[in-house]
């Protein structure tokens, strides 16, 4: 049953209302995060970068064009080129993102599957989890940033050298999958895993059939932990190995001629951000696809509604989307 | 006739990690027949429950003999001689009910033809045929029983042991299945069913002899004819010896306490 709005936006009109609202919200936020940007660079250059409280002086030095840019500029500059008779920066920047998409996808791919044989292997021995859980742990204190510059060289030596930047993207995605696919392997109910045992299943139809059913959703949160963690993963693994072509590439030589132009380094962290919420969103999607049972809906639900909640809003919306698709007769 | 379950001076202790036991059944004695249909009742703790889960080979007994067909409880497990039934319907919520249905016969390795036709036949048999494509939460708690008794019923056990199917239902809904389990138990001739409950008129309306159990250590107080006609209907309810059986089982249950 939908339910129906008094005065149907003729615009928006084809979302639920709930998204709608959460549609809203993100503009509105948008719009704060402006409006405070250019207003805060206003009273900077209203006050002479002073104000005068009385008894307090506030500095707003920071509020200069140098570090704070105007949101046009940074918008501006993704139209202009870069260099003299160069492709405009968006283009420049939309083919290193897809460069650094596929060593983050790559690192994605093998993080993932690292993280679930791993936590299959924990699910089942309660030794190897005790001995090697806590190693898994401390793996994830050690600063990437110092891991990076090692992991590169490394790579090099062993001759494997575009593998490295996948590596260290791997590295950060693999940790979330094995801690919430261990939970969603072991969080059976002892009724569902009795019944299994009154059929006399096997180990290995108890994982497929079962517990690796049940992990599914966790799998997921995980994943939608690690999509972004990859970009960021792939972007720090670019620094340290001098690979030109990808966001970290970029970012590098934005920030070195950072004085002659702000916005293009603003500009670049934009695309990388948008990246990795393109990421987000597309494993989102994949979850409303997999997961198909919580939800019962349409695919156009599937692809468009619900990864625009699950976007703001950041959790699927489980409940919301039960009461509203139909029910039990 | 033939003896189903054979249970002779059947013991069970249940010891925890710090070293307290609990004596959960007590020389057990008894035997079921085929086509029989035997209730377990007795209040909380008096282990009703553990006895079906020794009879299903979820857990093994201390001491005692407990025979299934002929067979020990972990070889009748893996010939898959019974259908087990939970008081939570135990649906895999990431399958369609049909695909519930279906599961036990996946895990046998039957032919997806024959999965696809038991599994349409069983949900004929429990009148949930235009739900196959639903997910369990959009059905009710007793829709969702009767999945899982379609589920036990497709591989054709001929024995099935429920462990308080109906205890989370209402009355309504209970008596309402309680009669589709009657009708079930008719059509498939030979079939013998142990039921758990803690209900005295269901235990008394269902049962061919209904087992009273006493707690800590849980015994056997007395086995209980029912020699109420069947088919029961419930006009069975009505009638003077239905109430003088149920009163007998309630003072059995009274001075066993």
């Amino acid at each position: 049953m939908a339910k129906t709005t008094a005065t149907p936006n003729r615009l928006l009109g084809w979302l639920p209302e709930e998204s709608r609202l959460t549609l809203l919200y993100f503009c509105l936020i948008i719009v704060i995060i402006v409006g405070g940007w250019e207003g805060l660079k206003w009273l900077g250059q209203e006050t002479n970068y002073s104000l005068n409280l009385g008894p307090v002086q506030i500095g707003l030095s920071k509020t200069r064009d140098l570090t704070m840019p105007h949101i046009r500029d940074i918008i501006g500059a993704l139209g202009e080129p870069a260099q003299r008779n160069g492709p405009p920066l968006i283009q420049q920047l939309t083919e290193a993102a897809l460069f650094t998409f596929r060593e983050a996808f790559l690192g994605f791919t093998i993080g993932t599957t690292l993280g679930l044989l791993l936590a299959i292997i924990f699910a089942h021995s309660r030794l190897l989890q005790r001995g090697l859980l806590p190693y898994v742990v401390a793996s994830q204190t050690i600063p990437i940033l110092a891991l990076a510059p090692m992991v590169i060289i490394w790579s090099d030596k062993l001759g494997a050298r575009a593998m490295g930047v996948p590596i260290i993207a791997a590295y950060l995605a693999f940790f979330p999958v094995v801690i919430y696919a261990l939970r969603g392997l072991s969080d059976v109910p002892d009724t569902a895993l009795e019944l299994m045992q009154s059929y006399a299943a096997s180990r290995w139809t108890i994982l497929w059939k079962l517990r690796m059913q049940n992990a599914v959703p966790y799998i997921f949160t995980a994943l939608k932990i690690t999509a972004p963690a990859s970009v960021v993963g792939a972007v720090i693994g670019e620094l340290p190995s001098g690979i030109q072509d990808g966001l970290g590439g970029q970012i590098i030589n934005f920030s070195q001629y950072y004085v002659s132009g702000p916005p293009r380094l603003w500009a670049t962290n934009l695309i990388t951000a948008l990246l990795g919420i393109g990421f987000f969103v597309a494993v989102a999607v994949a979850e409303r696809f997999v997961v198909r049972w919580k939800y019962a809906d349409t695919i156009f639900n599937r692809i468009f509604v619900d990864p625009v909640i699950n976007l703001f809003v950041g959790i699927p919306p489980l409940f919301t989307s039960r009461s509203t698709d139909k029910k039990k007769k | 006739m033939t003896t189903v379950i054979s249970i002779e001076n059947l013991d069970k202790i249940f010891e925890s990690r710090d070293g307290n036991t609990v004596h959960a059944l007590k020389d057990i004695n008894l035997e079921v027949e085929q086509g029989e249909f035997v209730s377990l009742i007795g209040p909380s703790g008096c282990g009703k429950s553990t006895l079906l889960r020794l009879i299903a080979d979820l857990i093994e007994p201390t001491s005692g003999h407990l025979m299934i067909n002929g067979l020990s409880p972990r070889q009748a497990r893996l010939h898959r001689q019974y259908g087990f039934i939970f008081q939570n319907a135990t649906l895999y919520e990431w399958r369609t009910v049909i695909k519930n249905v279906q599961l036990p016969l996946e895990v046998m390795n039957y032919s997806r033809r024959e999965r696809d036709e038991r599994a349409r036949q069983m949900l004929e048999l429990v009148e949930l045929s235009d739900f196959a494509n639903h997910y369990p939460w959009q059905l009710s708690g007793g829709m969702q029983q009767r999945v899982s008794i379609a589920r036990a019923l497709a591989f054709e056990p001929n024995l099935l042991l429920m462990d308080e199917p109906f205890g989370a239902l209402d009355e309504m809904t209970r008596e309402r299945l309680n009669n589709e389990l009657l009708a079930i138990w008719r059509t498939i001739s030979s079939m013998t069913v142990v039921f758990v409950t803690h209900n005295i008129s269901e235990a008394v309306y269902l049962s061919s002899r209904v087992v009273v159990m006493s707690p800590r250590p849980g015994q056997i107080v007395d086995i209980v004819d029912i020699d109420l006609p069947r088919p029961r209907t419930p006009e069975t309810m009505d009638s003077d010896h239905y109430f003088h059986l149920i009163s007998q089982v309630r003072h059995l249950l009274r001075e066993a306490h």
